[in-house]
Parts: C-alpha cells; structure tokens; sequence
C-alpha cells in the first residue's frame, strides 16, 4: 500500500476517533482511505473541514476528551494551522494526537519546498519520519503512544515519495477498545491565561527533556553499523537512497529525530572516521550536529533545493571523493521536445470565464487550485498566486495601492470556503471596489474531487447542508452578486464589462460541474469547417487539448472533446459545430 | 534482464495523464509480487495529473530501498505515447527495451504554436531505442471491442521482456481490473505479449 494508506490503515489500528483534515497534494489520500474503514468502525469520525486550522481545532478538541486524534494536511496547511499548533504545544493533549504533515520537495504539486521539520523545533513538539509504508503505519501507531505518554501532540512528516511509494506493509489488528472521552475540566492545563501560560512555558521545556531522553533510546531511532570509515545520518526518504548510494556506509537512521537524540548522534560520530549528514530540503540535523561540536559534512556535498535521488546522491558522492561524476549520473532527458504541463480538462467550466477575462484588460489575482492553470499560454490570463484565500484579498490591495488598471480576484469553491470570505468581508468592509469571480465547480478539483460545505455531502458521505457562495457574499455586505453559467461568454464579456465600471465591490459565481466528475452522458464532439477555417487562431486560443493543431490549421479531437462548445463561441466565423 | 550494478529490476511507464497508467503500473506491481519479489512502485498525483506528462516506476528484486528508478538503470519502459517515449528514454539501460504506442497525443504547447511536435519522432525512437516495438495499442484495442484496453495492450508487450512467469501477470490482472473486464484484460495483455519482438 501507499504511505497515505498506510497512514490510514494505522488510525484504524490505532483506535483513532477523531479524524479531520484539508486536501492537499500529497496528503489528500490519508483521510480518503481513512473513512473506508468507517463502515467496520462505528467510534471513528472523519471529517473535510473548511481549512486545516479548523481541521487541527477540531482534532485538538476532541484529544482534550481523551479521544484519539489525527490531523493531516499538507505542508503549506500547516501555516493556516500555525496557531492553534504553536498553542497546543502549551496546553498539550489527554488523548493521542497525531499531526501529519506531507511535505513536497521538488514541487511536485506545490507553491513553495518549505521543511516542516522547522515548525517541530518552532513549536517544541516530537517529530517522527517514516521512510517508508511499513514505518508509516508503525509511526502513526507509536506517534499515538508517545502522544498519550507525554500528553503532547506529535508531529509526522511524510514527504511526496513516502506518501506516494508504495510497499508491501504488514497489518496489525485493531487495537482494543478504549475508554469513553470524557472531558475533565482543568483550566490550568487547558486555559492559557498569562498567569497559567507562564506555567506551562517552564513545563514545555521540561516536558521537551523528557522527551530527548526517550528519543535517545527509543528504537525509532537506528544505529547500524557497517564499514567505520564514514557514517550517515538520516531520516525518512533519503535513507533509501543513502543504502543505495553508499551500501558499505554505517548509518544513523532517525526516525525520531526531534528533539535531537544528542548522546546517540554523540556515540555514532565516534564509532565513525568520517561523518556525513543527507537530509532532504533545510540543513536541520547538518547545523545541529555542527552545533554539538560535531565535524561533519552536509550541504557541502549534497544538494538543499528540490528533491534526493540516487543519481543526486550519486554525485554528492562523486564530489566527496573528488571523482568525476559517473557517466550514468549524466545522462540527459532529451531537451527540444514539446512541453506537455498539466492543463485545464477539454470541456473545463474554468476555461469560459478565462476566455472571457481575455477580451478585458485586467490583472487577475489568482488563487490555488486547477485554475492556477490559467496562468501558463496560450490562456495566460492569471498574474498572481501567492496562497488560498490571497486571489480576493490581493485584488483589494491592488485597487487600494491606487494602481491604475482593475484588478479582478479569481479562486475557486473550495477554497472560497478555505479563506476566501473574510477577504470578501475585508472588501466590502473597507470599501473596496475589486470584483471576485469564484470559480465554482462544485468540487474540490484540483485534489481529486473531494467534498467541501457547497457539496451538501460530508466527507462520510451524509448529506447536509449546501452552503450558497452567493449569501455568503451578501452577508458580507456586497450589494452586486451575480451567478453565471461560466461557459456563456458573450454575457460574462458583458458583465465584466459592466462589473469592472463600478465603484463598488462585485461578487461573480461562474457555477458549472467540474467536467470530471459529472462527464457529459453523450458528448456532442465539434468539428471545425476546414474548408473556411482562415486559421485566425482564436479557438487554439482558449488552450483546449482537445484543440489540436500541429500544421497550422486546427482540428478537434473527437476522443478528447466533451463538447461544450466555446471554441465555436470564441470563432469569430461560427464554424466549430457539432460532427454529428 | 537486471541491471549490472544491483539485482533490482527498474521499470517505467510512462504517458499522458488519463491513459490508464496507473493500472499498468498496479499490474506489474503486482505481478512482481506474485513472483517472490520485494517491491516498490511510486506515482504522480495532483496537478501533475491534468492532462500533463506521466511518469509512473516499478523496482523490484531481492531487497529494493529507493522507489525511484535512477536515470539510466531501468530494463524496460512502457509508453503510451511516442513522444512521451523520448521524454523518458534517458532513464533506460544502454540495450533496454521499450514497447511504444504509436499513438500520438499533440500537446497543448504544439496547438498553441509554442513547439512543434517532432516530424521524425519514429526514427529519433529508433536511435535512441534500438530495442523496441512500436504498437497500434489503440488500432488494436478497438478491434478487441474496447479502447480502453490499450494499455494493457502495451503492458502486455512489455512483459515479453521481463522475467516474470504468466501465472503472476494472469493473477495480477485478475486482482486488479473488476471481474466483468478480465477476460478482455487477458486477451488484450496477450495480443501485446505476441506483438513484442525483444532483442535478448
């Protein structure tokens, strides 16, 4: 199995009862294997929450009754979550409280390489790395007990090639029943008023001692010794390429590396001539183990951007010995063949509204999700990304800055419920007058379709509530709410005009199905009238893969195309029309 | 066939999201499985899903660490698309093998005159792949009544270089596609199999 399955395979062994979480690339599948097991399971609860610190609140409550919890997000989750988690560490947990956390080095699907290792150290709470499937489930398993034992959350991180590599992993029963939650009140541990926080300061530290001390000796952490001439230390994934790379090396493999287990990476410096640190992203465990009074070597040889390879190490490996690099470390992709990057879906509800962007001058915050998409030609009709939610609140800051040409905010539906409305209310708030669009596909997309409070259907699958974008942007205080069909161009052309003329805010909600998960039933593929086509490139231009033109003049690919028609509306000579 | 340096057969497939290259990759995985081996196989998620190039890789063997295959180790490929074939042929073993789809699939950075879709990309194939086959995968998974069923025509092809017995592919592809499709499965894996001209 997959480490996100794996990762589920042990909240169910483990007993957890509380399980939430926001998709986010490569986190997603933990929780979506995770409400599998809900069926043979009647104490486990899972949840999409609207964001991850709402996620980890509700993980965070829940553990105070006794329950056992875990929380999983993506890297850049953890930043919304940053809060409560930096608090948690002060009020600590009752119940096991697991934290997962999918980092993405190499930016597989990703806006930045950020190491979550740091926020272990920030927020001095235990960090566990699992290096594969099987550490995987046993991590989260012992993450439980060590959480329970020190009444501290616990932080896991995977990394994209632990979550998405799959191995064989051996299953556990489910472990027994556990005492009822039950909440015992005790502000002193669970109310950090300065008189009780100053208190739980002094006990973090202590209770951080503890903890070093058990990670000197715990079995997550791996000594194994073969030749004494260099020794590595390492964590999660890059300990696979380091056995690859250096099979004859002595390792220090940390599955616990936080606290740092300083007597243990002590004793294996001095069981080795040369010591060597691989770790993938920021030189964490390099500068500690410099820090000790250590000679070591790290960054010097092996890279901190992107990801680890065995051919990366290959090199590290090569530059160490002061030998040319191998000549199978050198091979090349071919460099002069087309691109093919992700793009939006042919039929994709997101491309009309870009389509009609393109006939205004406008600059468009953008936001995360599939349509970030339209940023990359022959679209090229997004000029911003900075996170979830900044697609409407840059466009407030734009128009505030004075600048001189409109600003339109784009997101989408998920993540207009993420941290989309407060940046609404900031608008109409502060008197704004930049127009939204929230792009509303009925779905989280990008992720691979998972539910969010629009859908009106829980993660669980119950069906509940259907909550309107439009009232949310009335509720705010925006006078203009507008729903659109995305896909009608010539009046989103119109109401952009008009929109973009007011001095005062707009919300427009282009609501159409993501073409994936609701396929057309019978698919009415275009085909284009060669015979008067002048090749003017206007239907090449809105970027549809189905769209195919490698000889000047474009034709439609009746296997790709979903039939939705906006090349025809976009041709100024009407003649994309239906083959049949 | 394993590479000369350890006993860990690597593997890719590789493609354009959306052909089905996950279920080849389960298939194999599995399929090595129920040979003994240990196995580790990573894929792609996320945005690099929509529509973009794919990569999906296999390694087994005795003992297997990193899921990665190294550039320039693996044995064998399977691509679903020729030029998506050249994208990845630097990952082959000098005389490794690739059974190749001759379908092509014009990205959208071709459509928007931004590249051009190589005109020679059967020879460019031919010289950087001596040791392959090229495929009507789509041609032939029409004629067996279902398109969707090219990929398992090219896996099929590619199993005829790989040293795992028929018992393990069949068992494999029982486990991973729903019952009313395995016998279809099965002919087209065999139609791959039989289409395949491995140099040893």
């Amino acid at each position: 199995m997959s480490g996100n399955e794996a990762i589920a395979r042990a909240a169910y062994e483990g007993r957890v009862n509380v399980a939430s979480g926001y998709p986010g690339t490569p986190s997603t599948e933990i929780l979506e294997n995770l409400v599998k097991y809900t069926d043979k399971a009647s104490d486990l609860y899972c949840e999409w929450s609207p964001n991850e610190k709402v996620a980890f609140e509700v993980a965070a409550g829940a553990a105070m009754t006794g329950a056992r919890a875990m929380v999983t997000m993506k890297h850049v989750g953890l930043n919304v979550a940053a809060d409560p988690f930096m608090t948690m560490a002060y009020t600590g947990t009752v119940g096991g409280m697991v934290i997962v956390v999918a980092d993405d080095p190499g930016m597989h699907s990703s806006q930045n390489e950020q190491d979550t290792r740091h926020y272990a150290r920030f927020g001095k709470v235990p960090l566990l790395e699992p290096a594969d499937s099987q550490e995987s489930r046993d991590f989260v398993l012992a993450g439980l007990e060590l959480s329970e034992a020190y009444q501290s959350p616990v932080l896991l991180r995977t990394t994209t090639r632990v979550s998405h590599s799959r191995s064989v992993v051996t299953l556990g029963e489910r472990q027994l029943q556990r005492p009822m939650p039950a909440f015992d009140r005790n502000p002193v541990r669970f109310v950090p008023i300065p008189a009780y926080a100053r208190k739980m300061r002094v006990a973090l530290e202590d209770r951080l001692a503890r903890l070093k001390q058990a990670a000197e000796c715990s079995p997550l952490n791996r000594m194994e010794m073969r030749n004494s001439e260099l020794g590595i230390i390492t964590a999660g994934i890059s300990y696979q390429y380091v056995r690859e790379v250096f099979p004859d090396a002595s390792v220090l493999k940390l599955g616990w590396p936080f606290p740092f287990p300083d007597a243990l990476i002590r004793d294996f410096a001095g069981k080795v001539r040369q010591l060597l640190v691989v770790e993938e992203l920021d030189d964490i465990l390099e500068q500690h183990v410099k820090a000790l009074g250590l000679a070591c070597e790290g960054r010097k040889f092996v890279p901190g951007i992107g990801e680890l390879t065995v051919p990366v190490l290959q090199q590290s490996k090569a530059k160490m010995e002061g030998k040319p690099i191998s000549a199978a470390a050198l091979v090349s992709q071919a460099r002069d063949l087309p691109g093919r990057p992700p793009t939006l879906c042919a039929g994709c509800p997101h491309r009309g509204m870009f389509a009609a962007l393109k006939y205004h001058d406008v600059i468009v915050t953008g936001d995360i999700g599939c349509y970030a998409l339209g940023v990359l030609p022959p679209l090229s009709k997004l000029d911003t990304i900075l996170c979830m939610g900044a697609g409407v609140t840059m466009a407030h800051g734009m128009q505030k800055a004075g600048n001189n040409r409109k600003v339109v905010g784009i997101l989408g539906d998920s993540t207009f419920f993420h941290s989309g409305i407060t940046g609404l209310l900031d608008i109409a708030y502060n008197r704004g007058n930049a127009a939204i669009i929230v792009l509303d596909n009925r779905t989280t997309a990008m992720t691979g379709h998972q539910d969010h409070p629009g859908t009106g259907r829980t993660l669980m699958g119950q069906p509940t509530i259907h909550a309107s974008i439009e009232d949310f942007g009335r509720a705010c205080g925006i006078k203009h709410v507008h729903t659109v069909d995305p896909m009608d161009l010539d009046g989103n052309i119109a109401l952009l005009g008009e929109v973009l003329q007011r001095e005062e805010p707009s919300l427009i909600v282009a609501r159409a199905p993501c073409i994936l998960s609701e396929k057309p039933v019978d698919p009415q593929p275009r085909k284009i009238d060669a015979e008067q086509c002048v090749a003017c490139g206007q239907c090449v231009g809105i970027g549809c893969p189905a769209i195919e033109c490698a000889d000047g003049y474009p034709h439609v690919n009746e296997l790709l195309c979903n039939g939705c028609g906006l090349c025809d509306r976009v041709c100024d000579l009407r003649l994309v029309q239906p083959a049949k | 066939m394993t590479t000369t340096q350890t006993s860990i057969t690597s593997v890719i497939l590789v493609g354009v999201g959306g052909q089905g290259i996950l279920l080849g990759s389960e298939i194999l995985a599995r399929a090595a499985m129920a040979a003994g081996h240990e196995v580790k196989t990573n894929e792609v998620h996320g945005m690099a899903q929509r529509g973009g190039s794919v990569v999906a890789q296999v390694r087994f063997g005795r003992e297997v660490f990193s899921p990665l295959v190294p550039e320039g180790t693996a044995c064998a490929m399977a691509a679903f698309e020729i030029i998506e074939a050249l994208r990845y042929a630097h990952y082959l073993a000098p005389g490794a093998f690739a059974a190749v789809a001759q379908h092509r699939i014009i990205p959208v950075t071709v459509s928007s005159g931004q590249a051009s879709y190589p005109l020679d990309a059967e020879a460019r194939l031919a010289q950087a792949v001596p040791n392959h086959t090229l495929i009507d995968a789509a041609g032939m998974a029409q004629q067996l009544g279902n398109i969707r069923t090219a990929n398992v025509i090219v896996l099929g092809a590619l199993s005829a270089a790989l040293d795992l017995p028929m018992t393990a592919w069949r068992s494999a592809i029982d486990a991973a596609v729903k019952p009313a499709y395995r016998t279809i499965n099965h002919a087209a894996f065999d139609a791959g199999r039989d289409a395949a001209h491995v140099v040893r």
